[in-house]
């Protein structure tokens, strides 16, 4: 059984098939249609909800792409949709900033991006375009080319009296503090169940005794199983109620991120002491996803491409995996195997990944090329980690996205660079010895060629943006 | 309105209002008549309509080959699937199979030959979308493969064509070229295009007491899906009812495309007597689909020391997929714009309407037009650095005008020319020149990004170049209390045709925006309607309400001069009131005196374009009423390293006419810049060697987000300049044109590579440039710089 708000109307589902998504259970179930399915993908935002999360006295307003979370994640929080926030015949300030702005043409992105600003406005007071660009960014508009829409967004903020759910906060509140999860709930529909545990050892015990079940963080990846390639899933355990697993801990030698932790969070951990870590993650899918999805699923996933995994290997990082009780640290490097598989046993999880601080790193920078700037899967992913003393290069960590079957470390061209004097030279050479390091596919995100040519190419960039700090070297400096 | 309000004004009052101008007509950005529905959530698009107790839903398998006999299809173990009613393959048809617009070759259902990877084959209702899915899985089907042919170019080459070539022909251009002092000649690859309306096709039906159907369709051609659902069904087009509110995009890919999810409904919902809706996933619906048309050109120019063109002679060669869809009419406009605003010289322009085994593309904003005018602009670049000129130099002198120079390949005279001005303005107004002069500085200190900047111009010809259909019609009612409902036959897609119509109406009765209903596109009020694209929405249906609001208003005027012994001159519509010589009313009063003398407060209105005309024969005519003019300047900066580019600045001046809504307005050129620079650049289709599309979802087929809009972005109309035909308030269409502003973005991402050879080399470059596109662009002009100076 789980309990959530829909605004704010408390429902109670128990018997819900707990493959269904959010999506589906507002337009399907409870018949509301203003949240829209434009992909189904996560990739266009037309679904964008936002949930309400109790944070001590406060609340957590994150957009999310309804088509790709399970409904066992509602559980405890407050669901908001487009329907919800206007009040008689008086349009939210966000919804009467792209009336007024002219910002809506078709209409059908158009509940999607008022839920996206909703979300803005609750969070941040007075956004600049950069934050804009950051929540709008997983909003795909076909129609207007996002001028009138960025508009919208920045003069909704010209109303200062407070909305509904300002007014309403405390009443909310106590309402959520109501249905807090307290023990594990269970969903079952008969043939498919979904638990939601509260406690590492619930976890484990979940997993002992369903070892096919398939754990869901925020299931940006998961549920396109279900929705895009029709493969049900018998048995769900959502983690994301797992305190200890949402846990980032700043040392003076690491930063600990518990698995579950969403990468939006992630980002606030690891910007201060990576800022090229946080740009890479302010281009990482979209807000909405990065507001679901979590460090140890981009890991655990184990996709070629990342984008996690190739910057986490270059800055050394070392994953946390648990069963039962038993923990062991591996380096992230070893975790993975082969094309989708990994170090990690059954009954296995990740529980946490652990960071060195910035001081026990060298000049560390991360190269995301794509076609498309935002919201895109890289074609490489380059990752450089290099300690450069008096001009020699004392160590080299350098790991690569999408060129080869994992995430992998360059290792003959780290070997090229170690001991060698820092110069074009061994640039030179260290692009020589990069080729053999991979040798990438072609695919419709780029050809093996460039793909190669990039990789090599990103090792200049590098050298240039140590040797010339003041020469601009990326057009993502423009946006 | 209400009467009461009204009546409550004295004579002093209303006469003071009457004085005031109306502020919701022509001219005013009047905002979208569905905004405040849009926001809310409230506005319905086909999928959030109730749906009923007994609703079937469709799933519709397609073929995994691109071109197969097919030699079995089973469909009985679809039926073990619980909750599975029906799975219908070709034969069980009532009547035509096959639904291609204007000629045969799109089969609702394959009945033998599979002719593209995700062709429909079957489809299957059940209770449920993922039941219908699950059970249409499990038919067997059987192929005998044969041989595809998925390239354009051997689709040329072995003239495997859907239809015959067609050439646009002025003097005798081989002369020309062998005369010509200098020459340039090439050929480029120009990409296709997803339309990617965020509303994917979706059609639901209820079948009707009579036989017929309601169909509530996503389509922008509500009347060629009445014929076409009725022809499927075997029953008279009077028996299908067509409705269409609105659509969630279109862009042209529910122009044809949207009848096949329409037709297949209405077969099912006919065999079983039960409410069917087909909505098509979003991948289904990209492999399923047609899309705009690949071209593959070719071009040989001759010109002379100032960069003057004398001769040209272009092939293009559309991939039109496996049909002939819309595709004559689409490869004729890339021919009609291969010249965009340039005077060509004797000029030969052939177009080649290749098949292959892919999905049959289709309409999509431009119609070919963009495929066709981009090639002028590669030639000028060109010429252009070959003389070691600027390119703008080179498209001013270039430009349609002076003596035997206003005349186009097609012989159709270039009147009221804008662009000229147009141009001179904006290379004032954005500072090209000054930024030129940065640019170059920039580029000489900057070792690793490189910025480029590029004007180009756009001439788009306004009118359905088939010209029977330039025609619509309208219906309005006023009901006695004066509100009016209004009805025609153009679809609402985002584009604010209703609004601007609303407009037009408003503005002929004097009367406030929001006293008029506009209703859905329905055939049951507008019958044999022509489709909402070719930018002709407004033109033509706005003339259609027009003529049928300027029918009640002369009904008005005669029975007030009849009913008050006054003179056509004393009556006069005034801001929701009316003037009949010293006396006053509120619109809503008069209306119902009107009423009350028995005056007809219905009409239908109806519009045909004058003037054109075009013979194929002779390849010549006036296939356009007029031209449509824009311009616009792009600023990039690219990375030589990666290929990655961002658009940093834009600057637009486009030619509307007199603006009907400028806000919409504004908003189209923005939209369709943004659609048009994704084209050329982000938006890759990529299809395997089986010809599978690769890039079938959003997450591999990227087209703009938020991030890719310019930096900075500037939007002009061009003011004080009228239409000079007579169109409806001397308005221009605006739909397409302003999508040719993205060729800028192209034109400046080369203008970046060229700086590479000192502005010597045009760099080849193919469409959509994506950075691998551009990288490999930036590594041959470096080595053929290297070459050069090794020389």
């Amino acid at each position: 059984m789980i309990s959530f708000l829909v605004d704010k109307e408390l429902r109670v589902e128990q018997h819900p098939d707990p493959n269904m998504t959010v999506l589906n259970y507002l337009r399907q179930q409870l018949g509301k249609t203003g949240t829209k399915e434009g992909c189904a993908s996560g990739d266009c935002g037309a679904c964008t909800v936002v949930l309400g999360e109790l944070d001590g006295d406060q609340i957590r307003y994150k957009s999310i792409n309804a088509c790709l979370t399970f409904i066992s994640t509602l559980n405890g929080k407050q669901l908001i949709t487009v329907e919800d926030l206007k009040q008689g015949d008086q349009l939210h300030p966000a919804q009467q900033a792209m009336v007024d702005n002219h910002a809506s043409q078709c209409g059908f992105c158009t509940p999607g991006i008022v839920m996206s600003m909703f979300a803005l406005g609750k969070n941040i007071g007075q956004p600049d375009k950069e934050e804009i660009n950051e929540a709008l960014a997983g909003n795909l508009c076909r129609c207007t080319g996002y001028r009138p829409i960025i508009e919208a967004a920045e003069k909704m903020y010209a109303v200062t009296t407070p909305d509904r759910f300002a007014i309403e906060q405390q009443q909310t509140i106590a309402q959520l503090r109501k249905i807090q999860p307290q023990q594990q709930a269970e969903l079952s529909n008969g043939h498919k169940k979904s638990f939601n545990p509260t406690t590492l050892t619930e976890l484990s015990t979940l997993l002992e005794q369903y070892p096919d079940a398939r754990m869901v963080a925020g299931g940006t990846d998961l549920a396109l199983e279900v929705t895009q390639f029709h493969r049900p899933i018998d048995t769900l355990i959502y983690i994301g109620e797992i305190a200890a697993l949402k846990q980032i801990e700043l040392s003076e030698t690491a930063i600990t991120i518990g698995a579950a932790a969403s990468l939006t969070d992630c980002y606030d951990a690891l910007n201060h002491d990576y800022p090229d870590l946080g740009a890479l993650l302010h281009r990482f899918a979209s807000l909405q996803i990065r507001n679901q999805g979590t460090l140890g699923g981009n890991i655990g996933n184990a996709s070629p491409i990342g984008d996690s995994p190739p910057a986490l290997i270059a800055l050394n990082a070392k994953v946390v995996l648990r069963k039962q009780n038993q923990s062991r640290t591996l380096d992230l490097q070893d975790y993975f195997l082969d094309y989708k598989r990994t170090a990690q046993q059954p009954g296995e999880f990740i529980e946490k990944v652990i960071v060195p601080r910035a001081s026990d790193n060298g000049e560390f920078r991360c190269y995301k090329i794509s076609k498309r700037l935002d919201d895109d899967i890289s074609a490489v992913l380059g990752c450089f980690n290099l300690q450069i003393h008096q001009g020699i290069v004392e160590s080299a960590r350098i790991a690569f996205g999408g060129m080869a079957a994992i995430p992998k470390r360059a290792t003959a061209c780290e070997q090229a660079l170690t001991g060698a004097p820092w110069n074009m030279a061994t640039i030179e050479t260290a692009k020589q010895a990069l080729l053999q390091d991979f040798s990438p596919i072609s695919d419709f995100r780029a050809s093996q060629a460039y793909r190669t040519q990039v990789a090599t190419n990103l090792l200049t960039r590098y050298f240039i943006e140590l040797e010339t700090p003041d020469v601009t070297t990326r057009v993502t400096a423009y946006v | 309105m209400s009467n009461h309000t009204h009546k409550s004004n004295s004579h002093a009052e209303m006469m003071a209002l009457a004085k005031q101008d109306l502020t919701t007509g022509v001219g005013r950005s009047v905002k979208h008549e569905s905004a405040a529905k849009q926001v809310s959530g409230e506005a319905i698009y086909i999928d959030d309509r109730l749906e009923f107790p007994n609703q079937l839903h469709v799933y519709i398998r397609t073929s995994d080959q691109a071109h197969a006999r097919v030699t079995r299809i089973d469909t009985s173990p679809c039926y073990e699937v619980p909750g599975v009613t029906i799975a219908i393959t070709a034969k069980d048809i009532p009547g035509l199979v096959d639904i291609g617009p204007l000629k045969p070759g799109d089969p609702l259902l394959v009945e033998d030959i599979v002719e593209f990877f995700g062709q429909p084959l079957l489809a299957v209702a059940a209770s449920d979308h993922e039941t219908a899915r699950q059970a249409a899985m499990a038919a067997i089907i059987e192929y005998e493969p044969l041989e595809p042919v998925l390239c354009v170019e051997q689709a040329l080459q072995t003239e495997h064509f859907v239809s015959d070539p067609h050439t646009h022909q002025r003097g005798d251009s081989s002369a020309a070229l062998a005369k010509a002092k200098h020459k340039v000649s090439g050929s480029v690859h120009i990409g296709g295009q997803e339309h990617f309306y965020l509303e994917t096709q979706i059609s639901s039906v209820v079948p009707t007491e009579d036989g017929g159907m309601i169909v509530y369709s996503s389509t922008q051609n509500p009347t060629e899906v009445q014929k076409l659902v009725a022809e499927v069904l075997a029953i008279p087009f009077n028996k299908v009812q067509i409705d269409m509110r609105r659509m969630g995009g279109g862009f042209g890919g529910k122009e044809t495309q949207a009848a096949g999810p329409a037709c297949i409904a209405a077969v099912i919902a006919k065999l079983t007597g039960r409410p069917t809706k087909v909505r098509l996933p979003r991948m289904e619906d990209m492999m399923m689909t047609g899309k705009r048309h690949p071209f593959f050109n070719q071009y040989t120019v001759g010109y002379d020391d100032s960069g003057m063109i004398t001769g040209c002679e272009m092939k293009l060669a559309g991939n039109c997929g496996n049909s002939p869809d819309l595709s004559d009419s689409i490869i004729d406009r890339a021919m009609f714009h291969s010249d965009n605003g340039y005077y060509l010289g004797d000029a030969t322009i052939t177009g080649y309407r290749c098949k292959t085994n892919t999905a049959s593309n289709t309409a999509y904003r431009g119609f070919g037009g963009p495929q066709g005018l981009i090639m002028p602009e590669i030639i000028l670049d060109e010429i252009a650095r070959n003389l070691g000129k600027d390119p703008l130099e080179i498209r001013k002198l270039n430009l349609y005008g002076g003596e035997g120079r206003d005349t186009t390949h097609y012989y159709q005279k270039v009147e009221d020319n804008v662009l000229p001005e147009l141009l001179d303005d904006l290379e004032q107004s954005s500072d090209y020149q000054q930024r030129r002069q940065d640019i170059k500085a920039y580029n000489a200190s900057s070792p690793i990004l490189k910025k480029g900047l590029a004007l180009t111009p756009v001439k788009f010809g306004i009118s359905f170049t088939a010209s029977f259909l330039n025609q619509a019609g309208a219906l309005i009612h006023i009901y006695t209390d004066g509100s009016i409902h209004l009805n025609h036959g153009g679809t609402e897609m985002g584009q604010g045709l209703n609004t601007k119509v609303a407009q037009i109406v408003a503005e002929e009765f004097q009367v406030d925006f929001a006293t008029i209903q506009i209703t859905a596109t329905n055939t049951e009020k507008v019958p044999n309607t022509s489709p909402t694209a070719a930018s002709s929405g407004t033109d033509l249906n706005g003339k259609a309400a027009q003529n049928a609001a300027r029918t009640i208003k002369q009904r008005l005027i005669d029975f007030a001069i009849h009913h008050f012994s006054v003179s056509e001159e004393d009556i006069e519509f005034r801001n929701n009131h009316v003037l009949i010589r010293d006396q006053i009313m509120a619109f809503a009063d008069f209306i119902q005196l009107a009423y009350v003398n028995q005056i007809s407060l219905s009409s239908t209105g109806f519009y045909r374009t004058p003037k054109i005309y075009y013979d194929r024969n002779t390849a010549r005519g006036r296939p356009f009423y007029y031209f449509a003019y824009g311009a616009a300047c792009s600023e990039v900066v690219i990375d030589t390293l990666t290929g990655e580019y961002k658009i940093l600045r834009v600057d637009i001046l486009h030619d509307v006419g007199a603006s009907l809504n400028p806000a919409i307005d504004i908003g189209q050129i923005e939209g369709a810049f943004v659609q048009g620079a994704g084209w050329l650049t982000t938006e890759e289709l990529v299809w395997n060697d089986q010809g599978r599309l690769m890039t079938s979802g959003p997450a591999s087929y990227k087209i703009p987000a938020i991030t890719d809009m310019p930096i900075d972005f500037r939007v002009r109309l061009v003011e004080n300049r009228k239409n000079k035909e007579d169109t409806v308030f001397n308005s221009k269409a605006v739909g397409e044109p302003p999508f040719m502003l993205g060729i800028s973005v192209y034109c400046a991402i080369k203008d970046a590579i060229s700086s590479l050879s000192d502005y010597r080399i045009s760099p080849a470059l193919d469409t959509p440039a994506t950075p691998e596109r551009v990288l490999w662009a930036v590594q041959a002009i470096q080595q053929n710089s290297v070459k050069q100076s090794a020389n």
